[in-house]
């Protein structure tokens, strides 16, 4: 063992001490949890996408404002339930085929089918109109663009489909094609040539799917992959001090949130759920679980989400004894173990949770211990997700803590009408409706007045901070490494694209 | 027909009832395991296939009516049972492609995986094994020993990111992880190779060890053979025959290995693929690959028994 040790260092150092030629690389290789297994945009769009492979029709930047994408300008009718694309001439797929409005079509139609982002809206046709891509509503909603930049909307060429109609080949019009694609790992991409936009700097690119965070974190380390996403905490922090590679974390709209069931006669009142926020560590958990202290969140919404992120409101506080005060005047007292109880009734809730997010148990298991010091007796079931939205849906649900994400679209309105609308949703408000809040969100989601929808968020954003049907926790932070000499690299805090078109090597 | 052949159609027989029996309890077993599992099925495949965000009960529910969650257990494993029949794996439940097709291609990078393990596991304990055999209670029989009991205590894992730290961080000598060149095979092989070795070289030391102290290995002396022959013609012949079944019963380790390295190397292999079909709940694929592993592991242990065998002569007279 030794001996081949000290050959293989021989080894290495000759090859360092050879003079390389001091070529610039024209390549890439990214790193990430995430498998691409499948064909389908369903499946696998979000991967696509941010490889830039393929592409959706309107496009957005990463401050989360809408752009073109392959439809070049979009107007609606006047009564908001007609709106018409017009797309973007001279685009031609990978394969050589042209992009028209009938791709546009059948792809927008796959996705509106299945479960997804274009069903949660108020869609009642997709057709072709004069080469035009024509989608009609049952009610006004402005959100509808903003949809179209959703990864499960990008458009595969009509050869990117079988006989059945199943997709079977990942063909494009992004800048970047496949080469090879190995699933669930790997993904070879040359720069695509007749690119409608502006080409690609790099040549190649690489994607390679890597499920532990162990390996992520060595590949990023020993120069494998250049660009690697998502670490552990104890590998971000290994990461800092590895110096051929830089370092980052970007916010991300991405939440740990509790939500409460509001109709548990321990919570109809409002003070019993501000009595769990003011007993919520959050400073605590954002710096020893998550370990990113600026992440414990203040408000529900992340700082990357600009329109519904409101300085004004007063940050979310942590404060024992005011917890303790609220739940007293509720009628709470004190019993024999320390644990509260009112009427004979012990203080006693469950709350699941799920292990897919190894810092959910961690952080379900800090909040018992916290929440135990004001007399509240909390068990912690760590089961499947499933037992949280099963728990919504048969009432059975006390207390869930979960993420969740509002950035899938720049405008998080369809997350926001399915979780706060009138009836409440699986992952959203439990037992707890306000109308005024209901009607703002349906204003929001149809007005194309920038006052009234600003109004509408307010109004939203405010209530439910001050009422907190869900009692949010941390924000999340994206973590990247990236290897010196890289450049032009920009970190899309929606995650809807990994920059590769724009990145090149200094020289 | 000669004995050889007649023996060699005895075992097949017994394989081929063995591989059948194999079949029907796999899929019976795995599939009672995955229905045992706690939460819904129905929500994770709809998880798996829209994504966390898009999950949510009505989702779930058209999952549940197009795969027919909804139906007894039991016909659920009749259905799956009458297509196995006609050799139909069925589809996906998350990505609804081929199962047949997904293993065809994981089954292949795993195999690879596995021969390159075990090729050199062989080159490190068949030389070991030899030489510790051939002076037993030595210095380097003892700090063989030593390593052996090491490398076998260190899970596969741990042992996978040591290689990878010296080798690939620190050396550069291979690539950490993936599958896009032939390099890529050392650093996973070397992984499984030295877990093997562990073991195999200490079975090829006491076989070599024993045949150096058989009587037959005496008179061969005895009659006059020089110890060069002695050692090749007789010794390693009749030491083949343990080191050859123990391959055999290291394949089990082979499998376990196989799913935890495939992890860590992100190699794009069956074991990977069984580890996330458990977690998606993709109850399709998971009785397939478990079938699979388990009539691989059947026809390699068959692959076996022909060469000790054909290795033994003894077995023909009978």
């Amino acid at each position: 063992m030794p001996r081949s040790i000290s050959a293989a260092v021989c080894i290495a150092a000759i090859t360092v001490a050879t003079p390389v030629l001091a070529e610039t690389r024209t390549d890439v290789t990214v790193a990430s949890p995430w498998e691409i297994a499948s064909y389908d945009p369903t499946v696998s769009g979000s991967i696509v996408m941010a490889l830039e492979i393929m592409e959706t029709l309107v496009d957005a930047d990463e401050a989360g404002t809408l752009r073109p994408g392959l439809a070049t300008d979009w107007t609606v009718s006047d009564d908001g339930l007609t709106w018409e694309f017009t797309l973007r001439d001279g685009v031609s797929f990978h394969d050589g085929s042209a992009f028209d409005a009938q791709a546009a079509v059948f792809a927008l139609t796959r996705a509106w089918e299945q479960p997804g982002i274009l069903q949660k809206s108020p869609i009642n046709g997709i057709f072709e109109q004069d080469g035009k891509v024509v989608i009609t509503l049952e009610t006004p909603f402005t959100a509808l663009p903003s949809l179209l930049t959703h990864s499960t909307t990008i458009i595969p060429a009509p050869a990117a489909f079988d006989d059945k109609g199943n997709p079977s080949a990942l063909i494009g019009t992004g800048p970047f094609k496949v080469t090879k694609f190995m699933p669930p790992q790997s993904v070879a991409m040359v720069r695509f040539d007749d690119y409608w936009g502006e080409k690609a700097k790099l040549e190649t690119a690489t994607y390679l799917a890597a499920s532990r965070a162990e390996t992520r974190a060595l590949l990023a380390e020993s120069g494998d992959a250049d660009l690697v996403f998502t670490f552990d905490a104890s590998g971000y922090s290994h990461l800092q001090h590895v110096d051929t590679i830089t370092t980052t974390a970007v916010p991300i709209p991405r939440a740990v949130l509790m939500k409460v069931n509001a109709s548990h006669p321990f919570f109809e009142d409002v003070r019993a759920r501000e009595a769990l926020s003011l007993a919520t560590p959050r400073a605590g958990i954002a710096k020893s679980i998550t370990r990113f202290p600026e992440s414990a969140a203040t408000q529900l919404f992340p700082p990357a989400l600009s329109d519904w992120h409101s300085a004004d409101l007063e940050p979310l506080a942590t404060d024992m004894d005011a917890a303790s005060a609220l739940l007293a005047e509720l009628g709470w007292t004190p019993g024999d173990d320390g644990i509260l109880t009112r009427d004979g009734e012990r203080f006693e809730i469950q709350l699941r949770t799920f292990p897919d997010r190894p810092e959910l148990p961690l952080i379900a298991t800090a909040l018992q211990d916290t929440w135990r010091t004001i007399g509240i007796d909390l068990d912690v079931s760590v089961a499947s997700y499933s037992e949280i939205p099963k728990g919504h849906q048969d009432g059975s649900l006390e207390v869930g803590l979960f993420a969740r994400n509002y950035g899938l679209t720049p405008d998080p309105i369809g997350p926001v009408t399915e979780d706060f609308g009138a009836e409440g949703g699986d992952w959203g408000a439990m037992g707890w409706t306000n109308l005024p809040v209901a009607e703002a969100i349906q204003v929001v989601a149809s007005t194309d007045d920038p006052q009234a929808r600003a109004a509408g968020i307010a109004t939203v954003t405010q209530a439910l901070h001050r009422e907190l049907p869900v009692i949010p926790v941390v924000w999340y932070e994206h973590t990247v490494s990236v290897a010196n000499g890289l450049e032009g690299v920009i970190i899309d805090p929606l995650q809807r694209s990994y920059g590769l078109s724009e990145m090149f090597w200094a020289e | 027909m000669t004995p050889f052949a007649k023996a060699a159609l005895a075992t097949l027989a017994t394989r081929g009832v063995q591989a059948i029996i194999v079949a029907l309890i796999v899929g019976m077993v795995s599939f009672a395991m995955m229905q045992a599992l706690p939460g819904d099925a129905a929500y994770r495949i709809a998880a798996g296939r829209y994504g966390y965000d898009m999950m949510d009960a009505a989702s779930a529910e058209a999952v549940r009516i197009e795969l027919g969650l909804d139906q007894p257990a039991l016909v659920q494993m009749w259905t799956w049972l009458k297509a196995l029949a006609q050799f139909d794996l069925g589809t996906s439940a998350v990505y609804g492609t081929s199962v047949a097709e997904e293993i065809g291609a994981q089954l292949g990078y795993s195999l690879l995986l596995a021969a390159g393990a075990v090729i050199t596991s062989l080159l490190i304990a068949l030389p070991v094994g030899i030489v510790t055999g051939l002076r037993p209670g030595g210095v380097l029989d003892r700090m063989t020993l030593a390593v052996s009991i090491f490398l076998r205590a260190i899970p596969a894992f741990a042992l996978g990111i040591v290689l990878v730290l010296v080798f690939a961080v620190q050396l550069k000598l291979f690539p950490v992880a993936g599958f896009t060149e032939a390099s890529n095979l050392v650093l996973p092989s070397l992984t499984l190779g030295l877990g093997l070795a562990a073991v195999s070289n200490r079975v090829v030391r006491d076989a070599v060890a024993e045949a150096m102290s058989a009587d037959w290995r005496l008179f061969a002396r005895t009659k006059g053979l020089s110890a060069r022959l002695t050692l090749t013609r007789h010794v390693l012949r009749n030491a083949s025959v343990p080191v050859v079944a123990y391959i055999g019963v290291q394949l089990a380790y082979l499998i376990e290995g196989v799913v935890i390295v495939e992890s860590v190397f992100a190699w794009p292999g069956i074991g990977h693929a069984l580890v996330h079909a458990i977690f998606g709940r993709d109850i399709a694929m998971v009785q397939g690959t478990a079938l699979v592993l388990g009539l691989t592991y059947v026809a390699l242990n068959l692959c076996i028994d022909l060469a000790c065998r054909g290795i033994d002569p003894r077995g023909r007279a009978a």
